[in-house]
């Protein structure tokens, strides 16, 4: 909420023209729409045709706009935040994406049901179907984003950019033809010049793939990039690219309405990536000049034009950084993601823009109006398991407490604490945007704002991108695509380096320390609120746990995982002794040096103050209970650590066997034989003699005492002296079958 | 461990303890103004204030040195024996059945000072007073590494001592139970006399009976006249592994029948868990053991003892709901009586946050027992896996009885065809078991409610408080039939009738 009062503030702090409303009825022109497609009903009511953050962040700026909203859902969102958020919410299927989200024809019947005007498709999903906007304007619902044409220009990637190439958009030079006589080729590879990247016209997965940076290579790699594409696609021609060494990726914002007005937003740095997935965005893009600035909006604006575009659009350009040369990569047809970052420096509401475009209204300012002002971050923040290749992670969020808003600290979130991140959709937690008067303030802004995000409950990448946004060549912005692959060994921690795995051992057992203590503090904390209720005296809870001349001292055992072993864990051993102050004395690790005085003060929700080592720190814990291991998180400052407490308690692991067994039977029969439990009768045998059975697999069903019981094997193995059919009558205690070993 | 930590720790010891006598002195004081406040008569210059309190550091350092053996247990090596058996020293196992960083009043701390040859710290059993889930509990615990944990006769001294205050006070015992009996040699000052070792388990019957609950958590051995804590106890857990129970030992028993038999084997938590009944929880490991302990003390619901409100408590607060849909119970219970089912799965859709703390869960498996709550009120819930049999009918009378003592409601949840009939059943004197289970869900005191979710047949809807057991309650699902035995029975016995004719 304080971050869009902080966009309406510098809204009309820093815009010279009048405010909005204002121009927006100023400049309906009514004969210059007619050209454009007709204009709908004005927007009164709106669907967001999407889930998570955005659906949130469209709803927020709908109400502020007093329009009402309404959520779809799948049957995995039922409970979550936008459906709270939105005044009406409809179920539009099942949790696949493909049955609800996906769904565009239940949507659209949603937004008949309910009776909106317009549908917002978010990022994702809907967001880029030509078809699904197509079908709203058919069924006379007005699609907030660009026209149909346009999307499906844009959605074709070769078609895309011979319309670029016909509009005058730089493009990376290259020969696409038909012609393959290698002297040919040689000749064009001249003409684009070296490094090269030799690329089969089918196929892909970088098969065939080659980068040749001298001319006395090229003949040898393009024949062997021939052979290898014919037979890996049995088509053999080969195109040329120009290979960008260090490439950037750089975007930029435009915006146009259905006037045929178009500017550009300034551009956004996404150079950051992982699995080719941005992480972390900027805007304005660092080390970039005026001119490159200007340069680059119009093309993007040129690009826009060539498809007669509306609504919010990003033009995304990969530059090279030694030749600062900039080519046109593809047109997303919608609303990015990494939006907010572009909203913070022109201060500007574009989801705001994009509901009046689609009324028909005309921009409300010139390009020359646009300002630009500061930096600006965001941080993607994921479920995700950074360790094992920043793969995907599901889980609860058992304590979610986000960095709190503020005029330059905008969190835009769809999730709650308690709330499920599931693998049906994209594990993106959140997003944290920070705003400073300039790059270097943003990014302390940045750190100091990661640090304050604390997540626990499943893996996160937010220790990652802390260290991301403290190593120098990002602060010195050297962005390029490969960012972490060329600093892997100052991003994760290298196991061969000792004296890293030390230092990181070392932190982990101080804060186990740390751990212990505020464990000690919060156990006696709860036991004082409780100990009011049940009456107690509380001299049987005090601070001090009395004890006759001695001192209480207590062993607590956590497990802490090391980053650079997932699968190896060691247990730290801290001991804490009560002292008569009310402090702690922690010893850590079987050396009696390590230990410790610590003063623990409970703030109440998480927070404790702590003074240790001559110096007052505030950490925050988080504890939940999840397989049988109680979870402690610990966040101080910049450093988060996680650790494992066993807890006594474990699963009973015999209860499948609560088949009775008479107490008399058990020793004079041979291990894995089977006895009638009772006298009865055989109603079914499930399996043959010799058959395989797996253990606690159903054998045979008897009937006795007017009840079917059903006996299964006690082990794995083979049936063997299986000799009953259905309607015998066994006797009791007698030997049914018995299972052998193999 | 530093010096200067020991230091403290000796300096802050004596504050604590004069901390927890004076608390009440000195709220008095902050309490604002008073008349009857003392004046400070004391004279800190003088020589007499300096001589005293040299003198008494003397006698607290002394002390202290006493203590600090007296906690060492019986040494080193045997305390490093006991660990590596994954056991626990007896101040380590109060130290986390007690209610976390609570405080522990131990009792005749220096009992077997000097008394003996050979030192006997703590007189090896460590007794005290201290706080579980909010419940003040007097424990007793062996100290298995001070001669095997054996009973001196002031290791008997002590224990009477402390279930004499247990016994004044009502004050819940828990028996922490790893010793290997009566010291022998010395068997003629342990074993004859009133106020020797017999009187034990003469005290754990009358507080049973009393409704002092008794409870024994087996860490270790337990034999000969120390197997019958536990088997006196009202509920008992085992440990795997390490707890046994047995009247003699293994060399004992080879000595006598030639029988050759480990002690797992003999009276491990396996065979008296599931096949003799003498333990009621089985525990994976002495953590679990613990963490089963302190629930059973949460289970006391000792708030009906004291106050005789029928058993039934005002809770205010939220109660968690089932995790798992009621709509489904009409998905679970066939109608065709002959399906088994698992009862479980009724009572996890009944009870509060679907927690069930099930009682002797691999004994008698065929009656399902254990505490839980509906609402908030404490209940005790019997419901049926199967036919009854000795073991069942057993277990459940001993259920019955235990809910008695608490006073805690009953809940039967009948799907029952009766007592398991033919020659072994009628030979193991299954008349005689049923008969006990009937006895006690008759007598029973507490509220009863009968829920028939399936059959009722035969004796069976008696033992389980069908209608002539003055259920205050009972309730019949849609599928529930009653009778005295189903279709099919009734027509062999009327040709049998015919047949005598």
């Amino acid at each position: 909420m304080a971050s869009m009062a902080f966009l309406f503030r510098r809204n009309i702090h820093h815009r010279s023209s009048s405010p909005f409303l204002l121009l927006r009825l100023l400049s309906q022109a009514p004969g210059k729409s007619s050209a454009r497609p007709q204009p709908l009903a004005p927007i009164e009511k709106i669907l967001i045709a999407n889930r998570g953050e955005i659906a949130c962040r469209v709803i927020r700026t709908a109400k502020r706009l007093g329009l009402r909203t309404v959520a779809v859902y799948s049957d995995a969102d039922a409970d979550s935040l936008h459906v709270k958020s939105a005044d009406e919410a409809v179920r539009i299927g099942s949790a696949q994406a493909r049955l609800s989200y996906l769904n565009g024809s239940a949507i659209v019947e949603a937004a008949i049901r309910t009776g909106v005007q317009a549908i917002h498709p978010g990022y994702g999903f809907l967001s880029e179907s030509a078809q699904f906007a197509q079908l709203c304007n058919d069924k006379g619902i007005n699609f907030i984003g660009p026209p149909a044409s346009a999307i499906r220009d844009m959605g074709d990637k070769s078609a895309s950019k011979k319309i670029m190439g016909a509009a005058g958009v730089p493009l990376v030079p290259g020969y696409h033809g038909n012609e393959q006589d290698i002297d040919f080729m040689k000749s064009e590879a001249e003409k684009i010049g070296y490094p090269i990247l030799i690329k089969p016209t089918h196929g892909g997965g970088g098969k065939g793939m080659r980068i040749v940076h001298n001319p006395g290579d090229f003949v040898e790699a393009l024949l062997g990039a021939k052979r290898e594409a014919a037979t890996s696609f049995g088509i053999d021609t080969i195109l040329l690219e120009k290979y960008i060494t260090r490439p950037r990726h750089i975007e930029v914002q435009i915006f146009g309405d259905k006037h045929g007005n178009i500017l550009y937003l300034y551009e956004r740095d996404c150079s950051v990536q992982r699995r080719h997935q941005k992480i972390i965005e900027e805007a304005p893009a660092p080390h970039v000049s005026d001119d490159f600035r200007i340069h680059l909006g119009e093309a993007a604006v040129s690009a826009a034009k060539a498809v007669n575009y509306y609504n919010a659009g990003t033009v995304e350009f990969i530059v090279d950084t030694f030749s600062d040369q900039f080519y046109f990569m593809e047109m997303n047809t919608r609303l990015q993601v990494e939006h907010p970052v572009t909203e913070m420096i022109v201060g500007q509401d574009l989801v705001e823009w994009q509901i009046s475009v689609a009324n028909g209204e005309s921009l409300p300012i010139k390009q020359s109006e646009v300002p630009l002002l500061g930096h600006a971050f965001e941080a993607r923040i994921y479920a995700e398991n950074v360790a094992k290749g920043f793969l995907p992670a599901t889980g609860v969020l058992h304590h979610y407490r986000p960095t709190p808003s503020a005029s330059n600290v905008r969190v835009e979130t769809g999730v709650e604490q308690g709330d499920t991140v599931s693998m049906h959709y994209d594990p993106m937690i959140a997003k944290l945007v920070v705003w400073g008067d300039n790059r270097t303030a943003a990014l302390v802004k940045l750190r100091d704002s990661l640090s304050k995000f604390q997540v626990a409950g499943l893996p996160t990448n937010i220790d990652f991108l802390t260290k991301l946004a403290n190593h120098q060549a990002f602060e010195d912005g050297n962005l390029e695509t490969h960012f972490i692959e060329n600093f892997k060994d100052d991003l994760f921690i290298d196991p061969a380096n000792s004296l890293s795995v030390k230092e990181a051992h070392d932190d982990a057992e101080y804060f186990a320390a740390l751990v212990a203590a505020c464990i000690c503090k919060k156990e006696h904390c709860n036991l004082q609120d409780g100990a009011l209720g049940n009456g107690l005296h509380s001299m049987w809870y005090a601070s001090l746990p009395f004890r006759v001349n001695h001192l209480v001292e207590r062993l607590i055992e956590l497990e802490w995982n090391s980053e650079h072993e997932s699968s190896r864990s060691e247990l730290l051993k801290i001991s804490v002794t009560y002292l008569s102050d009310g402090g702690y004395l922690v010893e850590t690790g079987e050396r009696d040096s390590a230990s410790m005085e610590v003063k623990v003060t409970y703030l109440g929700c998480h927070d404790f103050r702590i003074e240790a080592d001559g110096m007052s720190r505030i950490v925050s814990l988080a504890v939940y209970l999840q397989d049988q291991f109680e979870h402690i998180h610990i966040w101080s400052g910049p450093k988060h650590h996680s650790f494992k407490h066993k807890i006594g308690m474990e699963l009973f692991d015999d209860g499948s066997e609560a088949q009775h067994k008479p107490n008399f039977e058990t020793a004079s029969v041979s291990p894995g034989t089977v006895v009638a439990p009772m006298p009865g009768l055989v109603v079914k045998v499930l399996v043959e003699d010799g058959a395989k059975v797996e253990e606690g697999q159903p054998v045979l069903v008897l009937e006795a005492m007017k009840m079917e019981h059903v006996v299964k094997a006690p082990s794995a193995g083979y049936i063997s002296g299986l000799h009953l059919s259905p309607g015998q009558q066994v006797p009791d205690s007698s030997v049914l079958f018995s299972i052998k070993d193999a | 461990m530093p010096v200067r930590a020991l230091v403290r720790r000796a300096s802050s010891t004596w504050n604590s303890a004069s901390r927890l006598g004076w608390q009440s002195i000195s709220t008095l004081q902050t309490r604002g103004f008073c008349l009857a406040v003392l004046p400070d008569g004391v004279d800190r210059q003088s020589d007499g204030f300096t001589r005293n309190s040299e003198a008494m550091d003397d006698l607290l350092s002394q002390l202290h040195s006493h203590i600090r053996k007296v906690l060492g247990g019986g040494g080193s090596e045997a305390v490093k024996r006991n660990r590596s058996r994954d056991k626990l020293l007896p101040r380590e196992r109060i130290d986390r059945l007690i209610d976390p960083g609570s405080s522990f009043l131990e009792l005749s701390q220096l009992a077997g000072h000097e008394l003996y040859e050979d030192p006997l710290p703590s007189a090896g059993i460590i007794t005290g007073v201290g706080p579980v889930h909010g419940r003040l509990c007097m424990f007793m615990a062996n100290d298995p590494t001070v001669k095997g944990g054996t009973y001196f006769p002031i290791t008997v001294k002590k224990h009477l001592r402390a279930q004499e205050i247990a016994a004044k006070c009502r004050l819940p015992c828990i028996y922490l139970v790893d010793s290997g009996g009566a010291f022998l040699p010395k068997q003629a000052e342990v074993f004859p006399d009133k106020d020797n070792f017999g009187r034990i388990f003469y005290n754990q019957a009358v507080m049973s009976s009393e409704g002092i609950p008794q409870i024994a958590l087996v860490l270790g051995s337990c034999t000969a006249g120390g197997a019958y804590i536990p088997a006196m106890a009202d509920e008992s857990v085992m440990v795997k592994g390490n707890g046994t129970i047995f009247l003699a030992g293994p060399p004992l028993v080879k000595a006598a029948t030639g029988e050759e038999i480990s002690a797992e084997d003999l009276g491990g938590a396996t065979v008296h868990c599931k096949t003799s009944g003498v333990s009621d929880y089985f525990a994976q490991d002495e953590l679990h053991g613990l963490a089963l302990g302190r629930n059973i003390i949460k289970n006391f619901h000792m708030a009906a003892i004291s106050e005789t409100t029928a058993g039934f408590s005002n809770v205010k607060a939220t109660v968690k709901e089932p995790l798992y849909d009621v709509k489904e119970l009409r998905s679970i219970a066939p109608t065709d009586h002959r399906q088994a089912f698992d009862i479980r799965s009724v009572i996890a859709r009944i009870v509060d946050g679907s927690e069930f703390d099930e009682f002797k869960k691999l004994y008698g498996t065929t009656l399902v027992t254990g505490f839980a709550k509906v609402y908030g009120q404490p209940v005790g819930i019997i419901g049926n896996n199967g036919i009854l049999f000795n073991e069942s009918a057993l277990k459940g009378a001993h259920f019955i009885e235990l809910c008695c003592q608490r006073n805690i409601p009953l809940v039967f949840l009948q799907n029952i065809t009766g007592f398991m009939v033919g020659s072994k059943s009628e030979a193991n004197g299954i008349a005689k078991s049923g008969a006990k289970m009937v006895m006690a869900v008759s007598c029973a005191k507490v509220p009863k409610v009968t829920i028939i979710v399936g059959g009722s047949f035969g004796a069976g809807n008696y033992a389980m408080c069908g209608r002539a057991y003055s259920p205050d309650f009972m309730f019949l699902w849609p599928n529930a039939r009653i009778s005295v035995m189903g279709g099919a029975q009734v027509l062999l016995h009327n040709i049998s009738i015919f047949w005598h004719f």
